[in-house]
């Protein structure tokens, strides 16, 4: 009797999934579609997740709904043209270039060239701060007169223990 | 002096940035539907499944569609604010049940009272899909002409109506 138990318990999980891969079975070719435009959209309950991994109950609905469109003879852009229009550009992980995504599609390259810009000038600033001071021809020679001079005083210093 | 300037200003904007972000809530996403007519259908009724309702039958009202569930848990803290709501008489509510079964849906209103005119049965979800429901409670604000004006994700809060729904549905009666 245990053992019969046993034996049913082990087989309990083999019926759980009948009902899942019975779907799969009924079209693979039109699954692996399904599943593969699923990857390209963006499952709105939990929002790190594709529509094609995710467990939420909205997302298997779609899934289905995307299923029967394909069955009715829709173009994989006309299901997601569908989607777009039911929850917008946010359902799909590649967002269109448009109006109202210029920032994020350029954004960071303005940002990028905002920095460089930045950069740049500060190293111009800098450069002509420390750029050597030009003399003239009277500092030049007081310059030279006390580099001449500079040897005989170190020695002088250096010297009595010599 | 502008050494110290520059930088604390680009300090101020990027944490202006980053407050207003961390205010913002990701769950929100803004509905492509505003402005568009409410998507057509036709569906039983909740109490009575032999009749029908349409977004048809409501030309020349506004109204309020409230997508709710009894599995739904923000829908009981919503519940009381529709109750308070439907009692002032001042704008028809109406119930689109979502991927509910019509016994639990009828034990619930009984349960807590029925804010709704009626409510119809979208059982399989099917219409919520067409309304780009992703989180029960959701509520939207139909004008006389049948266009969607305003989409309330997550419970409607006495905030919410006295900020946004109410005003905006006096504005479209007046129309």
């Amino acid at each position: 009797m245990k053992r019969l138990l046993i034996l049913m318990l082990c087989l309990l999980p083999s019926l759980a999934f009948a009902g899942e891969a019975q779907d799969m079975a009924a079209d693979p070719v039109l699954e692996k579609r399904m599943i593969g435009l699923a990857e390209k959209l963006r499952c709105l309950v939990c929002q790190n997740e594709s529509l094609a991994s995710s467990h939420a109950e909205l997302a298997e609905d779609l899934r289905r709904e995307v299923r029967e469109l394909m069955q009715q003879g829709m173009s994989d852009q006309e299901i997601l043209d569908y989607l777009v229009a039911r929850y917008g550009d946010f359902v799909l992980y590649d967002p269109p270039m448009k109006k109202t995504t210029l920032v994020l599609w350029y954004g960071p390259f303005a940002l990028l060239l905002l920095g460089a810009g930045v950069l740049v000038f500060q190293l111009r600033k800098r450069k002509s701060e420390i750029a050597e001071p030009q003399l003239t021809d009277e500092q030049a020679a007081q310059a030279a007169a006390l580099l001449a001079e500079q040897p005989a005083t170190s020695t002088q210093t250096k010297d009595p223990q010599a | 002096m502008m050494r110290f300037i520059l930088p604390f200003v680009v300090f101020i904007v990027l944490a202006v940035f980053l407050f207003v972000g961390l205010n913002l809530n990701p769950r929100e996403v803004p509905s492509p539907l505003i402005d568009k007519p409410a998507p057509a259908f036709t569906l039983p009724q909740l109490h009575e499944p032999q009749k029908t309702f349409s977004p048809a039958d409501m030309q020349g009202k506004v109204w309020l569609l409230n997508v709710w569930a009894s599995w739904c848990v923000s829908c009981r803290e919503e519940h009381p604010v529709l109750m308070a709501l439907a009692q002032q008489n001042i704008v028809p509510i109406y119930g689109l049940d979502y991927k509910d079964t019509p016994a639990e849906a009828e034990r619930w209103l009984q349960k807590g009272g029925d804010p709704y005119v009626l409510s119809v049965s979208d059982a399989e979800g099917r219409i919520g899909i067409d309304y780009g429901v992703y989180g029960v409670p959701e509520t939207y604000v139909i004008d006389k002409q049948g266009i969607i004006r305003y989409k309330q994700i997550g419970p409607v809060t006495p905030d919410s109506l006295r900020e946004k729904i109410l005003p905006l549905v006096a504005e479209l009666q007046a129309k």
